[in-house]
């Protein structure tokens, strides 16, 4: 297997107004990875989903994706690279005025010249391998919300992109659609010699077909590891992640002032 | 200090209200910028046509019909006090060609085509769908917005010309038909005195800037909507009033500007 990067993160900080949202973010993705981001709500995945996509600039540091910095690349450049890229948002984000033939077959039309024959031939093989060949002629509005995803996901790798991110991808879903949409992410994965990113939630799911796991909580990476390290880990936070405990270092209660003075008692 | 709140209010929506004219602006320049993929891929702004076009047909129809109808009687019984019941036809085409064929055509098609247009831009945005197409690498701008500006700029004068042919029928009906002006009047004074370049020009060029105007508005609105259900409401709210009002007061200044020289 081969140690090339695709993407680096090197020292990235972000900052939302005076905010600061990522605070010196280092990761490495090879090729034929599929690695998950998780932490909890609010701690800054979606932001650095968004910086890896080319979405947002990082206030400091660079993202270098098969080389290339991202903030660097012009709108044209961008595009250039976004192509290699595939993304699965978090519903789908079908179209919802076209088919579900025409929403796999969306990418090809606008970006190359193959004759319609052959698009046809590639949208069936795409929607084949998420199992819904049968639904092309549906439209969006007909389908379950699992069988959206699986057709997103189709759409996702309608040009074989490099690079996969999926934004979470399990959110949802009930257990039969969870485990189909997991293990496509893994095998198309694997066919398609990509790089997947996961950015999730969902830790038991996660467990099962991701090759390396970073956990991010208030801006910084608080853990990363294999799956068989995250299990083993003492660290409280991933303790608690991992176990879905109620109370830890994220606690239960947001911080707030006295309780006895909100419910007008005297100390 | 209420004053100094009310005056800071005053202050932070005068700044915000001249920003969105600013970025609508800056919008409309980036459409005209896109719009190459309009016309090289002309079947994505005939399936807009059909939307914002074809799909306001009825109510452009009969709209343009209830008023001509009501010109016609409210006409009649004004000119027969002046003896001049034969104007009847020169009359409605001319309150229909250059004014409420126009601006009402517009009014309707900002109700309709525009709120429409924002709704689904603003869902569109809310659902992810824009940010889909950004991460696809290709530009919403050339290939959503920018077929629906055109389709919406060609539909315009096209439905404000339905709308005055069909309320001078209304007019001819009630006129003619049923209270028995005669019919060679009707059209030969309405022939006389309607000028091609100087009234029936005038009227599409209205109605081609109007269809520039409500397009844009109802466009930028979606666009700029935010993601929610209540920002979607609020942006089809804000496409019809400000639409009405754009196109009135742009009536303004057109009429005086065609007719009065000024």
């Amino acid at each position: 297997m081969s140690l090339q990067p695709i993407v680096e993160i090197r020292d990235v900080n972000f900052t939302y107004d005076t905010r600061p949202v990522l605070k010196g973010i280092n990761m490495t993705f090879h090729k034929g990875k599929v690695i998950a981001i998780m932490g909890g709500s609010g701690c800054g995945k979606t932001t650095l989903f968004r910086l890896i996509g080319g979405a947002l600039k990082p206030t400091k540091g660079e993202i270098k994706i098969d080389g290339q910095v991202m903030h660097e690349l012009d709108q044209a450049g961008l595009y250039e690279m976004r192509r290699k890229m595939g993304v699965l948002f978090q519903f789908g984000a079908l179209f919802t005025d076209m088919s579900v033939y025409d929403n796999v077959a969306f990418q090809m039309r606008e970006h190359t010249d193959l004759p319609e024959e052959m698009i046809r031939d590639l949208v069936m093989m795409k929607l084949h391998a998420v199992g819904l060949r049968g639904t092309h002629a549906l439209m969006p509005a007909e389908l379950s919300g699992g069988m959206a995803r699986r057709v997103a996901l189709a759409r996702t790798i309608a040009l074989d992109p490099m690079l996969i991110l999926y934004d979470e991808p399990f959110a949802g879903l009930d257990p039969i659609s969870l485990t189909a949409i997991g293990s496509s992410i893994r095998q198309l994965n694997n066919a398609l010699g990509a790089t997947s990113v996961v950015v999730t939630h969902d830790v038991q799911e996660s467990l099962k077909i991701v090759d390396y796991i970073y956990f991010i909580s208030d801006g910084v990476i608080v853990a990363e590891g294999t799956p068989a390290e995250i299990q083993a880990s003492d660290k409280p936070f991933v303790h608690q992640f991992v176990h879905g405990e109620m109370d830890g270092p994220v606690p239960f209660q947001y911080p707030g002032g006295d309780y006895k003075t909100d419910l007008g008692v005297s100390a | 200090m209420p004053l100094i709140r009310s005056m800071r209010n005053i202050g932070h929506r005068t700044v915000d209200t001249i920003w969105r004219v600013g970025f609508a602006a800056r919008f409309f320049v980036l459409i005209l910028l896109n719009s190459g993929m309009s016309f090289r891929r002309f079947h994505l702004t005939v399936k807009e046509l059909f939307f914002t076009g074809v799909m306001s047909l009825i109510i452009i129809l009969v709209a343009g019909l209830f008023v001509g109808v009501v010109l016609g009687l409210q006409g009649y019984e004004t000119l027969k006090s002046y003896g001049s019941e034969s104007a009847l036809g020169t009359l409605v085409a001319l309150s229909l060609v250059r004014e409420l064929g126009p601006v009402l055509a517009a009014l309707l098609f900002a109700s309709r085509a525009g709120s429409a247009m924002t709704a689904e831009i603003g869902l569109m945005k809310a659902t992810e769908q824009i940010a889909a197409m950004e991460m696809m690498a290709v530009n919403p701008i050339a290939r959503v917005v920018a077929p629906r500006f055109w389709a919406g700029v060609i539909s315009m004068p096209l439905l404000a010309a339905m709308f005055s042919a069909v309320g001078v029928f209304g007019g001819y009906l009630v006129g003619v038909v049923f209270i028995g002006v005669d019919e060679g009047s009707f059209w030969s004074q309405m022939q006389s005195s309607v000028d091609f370049q100087h009234d029936i020009m005038n009227g599409v060029l209205k109605s081609f800037v109007f269809g520039i105007a409500v397009t844009v508005i109802s466009l930028f609105e979606g666009f700029d909507a935010p993601p929610t259900a209540e920002g979607v409401s609020g942006a089809t709210t804000r496409t019809v009033v400000q639409s009405s009002v754009v196109v009135l007061l742009l009536d303004v200044v057109l009429t005086a500007i065609m007719f009065r020289g000024i």
